[in-house]
């Protein structure tokens, strides 16, 4: 974390090395370009990935709304409308939400903590292919129409080779597994990212806010995912081999596949919901203006959330047949998470929309008068015209009137 | 012609709807947990109704304050932002989620088949994509497709499944509870009135999921045993009454 002394010669060394870098590292012409690492054009692909399944799964969601508007038409079969359902969803969930947010991550994670690109460039690589390979899969077999026909939660026995003994349930298995693998070293990438090469100066209680939401997703896909990815190797044997697992007849268990399956499913909710709470949370103090309010509580907040989110898994499952003091302790966790979690984010961006409104005001009070004269939010002001990332930082940051802090970010931030 | 008038009616159809909708009437249909017939409803509608004022009045309170920001900027900025911390993060909640789930705890409590009564037993038994009802207290008669109750008198229902995961529910009496194959849960089924309810699987479970409902006929305790015998009679014929 030392600051380096600015040698004289410094521009020229940063330049050689960054031309040296590029020959390795830059995206190559022609067909080159299918060997690209670098992270702003993997991001920028994985969100135009994400995107083009949003709209084949919105187009299904479509389809299934017909068929309910008209419940007695045969506008699709029952067959059909199984696997355009139960693919609606599981492309919602695991080729756009998951990916999208991570699509955000891979893409601006680097550009916020000041380094040129991700720890393991090549993993970022790989992990978008994963994804378009098992993404690719699934759509694929919904064009040849023997997609998914469980509902995307896959419950066994009906996803059990003896109630769908098609491929419908191994092409979600397989396909499902290679997304979360990506989901997977794309969070090991986030997560040595943030903790290890973040610029000279910026300690984790200086980090943009956005790289905190980031920092816990990713550590939460560490743990949520597994589960699943066991879950459906735990099915595919059953439906290969016929290894019992789940099956009641010889000792296995249905319920252990739901609850494997609301382990990784609770937590993804939150997965989805805190990368898109950091980006509020970085966009408004900028158009506000303003340092961000309670950078302390929101970090403590969002972690209280990531491990909340995990001891309520159940609540996906009250009606089971569990005790009621296991239903009361899960609603009551439910609600706990509700109340030291969101609420405290939540609060804190009306806080921020409050200070929008107040510095958009002629009528702005002496204190804010100050507060708008200190230089972080002075330097926040040029959000309009400096590049975008600098401005982020320099908002997102606390308060911190330190000279000593003032000049430990100088030499990088805003001036 | 007829495909005219078919397609009129079909409109028209479709307008009321919307139309019974926009009223809120549409809660009143025959698988509307909004017209509870029984106490394990009642308790969960009206645990809906306060649910919806509560977020009513926090809506009304977001808006609030949303409003009052855009009509009087500066009026935020007397708070400190600890407060606005402290009252909006943690009071506000807690105000609003420890009684509402004291509430809810309670009315789970009451809701719970406790062992101490031991009222009767009628076992549902799921398969795709039909239910089949037992009746131990009545010499272990069964009816397809067909569930009867007695007014008034609490009954358990021991559901388990034969195939894959269903779930038992008749809306307009209790909650739902599912029909994992390989376990036994349990649900306390009251139903005040005599009359005719639906129930159905509410657990997506292959091809016939939409199709797998089942009627609930609720007779006078004083009829109840011969409407099951009749009942029980025709089920045996292949007739199923509905």
């Amino acid at each position: 974390m030392s600051v380096p002394v600015e040698p004289p010669s410094q521009g020229m060394t940063a330049l050689r090395l960054h031309r040296q870098l590029a020959a390795i590292w830059a995206t190559g012409p022609g067909v080159q370009r299918l060997a690209a690492v670098n992270h702003t054009v993997l991001g920028m692909r994985m969100m135009i990935t994400s995107f083009v399944f949003f709209a084949i799964a919105g187009i299904l969601g479509m389809l299934t709304r017909v068929q309910l508007a008209s419940p007695r038409s045969t506008f699709m079969d029952a067959e059909t409308y199984n696997q355009v359902f139960t693919m609606h969803g599981s492309m919602m969930l695991f080729l756009f939400a998951i990916p999208m947010v991570e699509s955000f991550a891979v893409y601006l994670t680097p550009k916020i903590l000041g380094t040129r690109d991700f720890a393991f460039p090549r993993l970022t690589a790989y992990g978008y292919w994963c994804y378009l390979f098992g993404g690719t899969i699934l759509t694929v077999a919904l064009i040849m129409h023997v997609a998914p026909n469980s509902g995307w939660f896959m419950y066994t026995p009906l996803s059990s080779n003896v109630y769908t003994p098609g491929i419908n349930a191994d092409v979600w298995l397989l396909g499902v597994t290679f997304v979360e693998i990506s989901a997977l070293s794309l969070a090991i990438e986030i997560v040595v990212s943030i903790l290890k090469m973040r610029a000279p100066g910026m300690s984790l209680d200086r980090m943009p806010i956005f790289a905190w939401y980031i920092l816990v997703t990713a550590m939460m896909m560490l743990v949520a995912f597994p589960p699943l990815i066991l879950g459906s190797m735990m099915l595919e044997v059953e439906r290969a081999f016929g290894l019992p697992f789940f099956d009641p007849r010889r000792g296995g268990d249905p319920l252990l596949w739901q609850h494997l399956f609301w382990l990784f499913g609770h937590p993804d909710v939150y997965i989805i919901f805190l990368p898109m709470a950091g980006v509020l949370s970085t966009m408004i103090p900028v158009f506000a203006r303003r340092p961000l309010v309670g950078y302390r509580t929101i970090v403590i907040a969002i972690i209280a959330l990531a491990f909340l989110s995990f001891g309520i898994w159940v609540h996906h499952m009250f009606t089971v047949g569990i005790p009621h003091l296991a239903l009361a302790f899960f609603s009551a966790g439910s609600a706990s998470s509700a109340t030291s979690g969101v609420p405290i984010v939540s609060s804190a961006f009306f806080r921020m929309l409050t200070m929008r409104l107040l510095a958009a005001s002629k009528s702005a009070s002496t204190n804010d008068r100050r507060r708008a004269s200190s230089p972080t939010s002075a330097s926040s002001c040029s959000a309009g015209t400096a590049s975008m990332t600098r401005p982020i930082f320099a908002a997102s940051r606390p308060v911190s009137e330190s000279p000593e802090s003032s000049r430990r970010f100088a030499h990088w931030g805003p001036t | 012609m007829s495909d005219r008038s078919t397609h009129h009616s079909a409109f028209l159809h479709v307008v009321l709807q919307a139309g019974s909708i926009a009223a809120l009437s549409g809660c009143a249909g025959p698988l509307s947990t909004l017209s509870p017939s029984g106490p394990a409803a009642a308790s969960i509608a009206g645990l809906w109704w306060v649910m919806l004022a509560g977020a009513a009045v926090l809506f009304a309170l977001v808006l609030t304050l949303f409003f009052l920001v855009i009509r009087r900027p500066g009026w935020g900025s007397g708070v400190s932002p600890v407060r606005w911390v402290v009252l909006g993060g943690l009071v506000l909640p807690a105000v609003v989620l420890i009684p509402l789930i004291c509430y809810a705890l309670y009315a789970g409590e009451r809701l719970l088949p406790l062992p101490g009564q031991t009222p009767p037993r009628i076992e549902a038994i799921a398969q795709q994509w039909s239910w089949t009802f037992r009746y131990p207290d009545a010499g272990g008669l069964e009816t397809k497709g067909v569930l009867l109750l007695p007014a008034g008198t609490p009954v358990d229902i021991v559901v388990t499944s034969k195939d894959v995961v269903h779930a038992f529910w008749i809306p307009r009496l209790a909650g739902k509870i599912d029909a994992v194959p390989g376990h036994q849960t349990r649900l306390r089924v009251q139903a005040d009135q005599p009359g005719r309810y639906d129930g159905l699987c509410n657990q997506f479970c292959g091809i016939g999921h939409a199709g797998m409902h089942f009627a609930v006929i609720v007779k006078s305790p004083e009829h109840y045993s011969a409407a099951l015998k009749e009942a029980a009679a025709n089920g045996k014929n292949g007739e199923v009454k509905k």
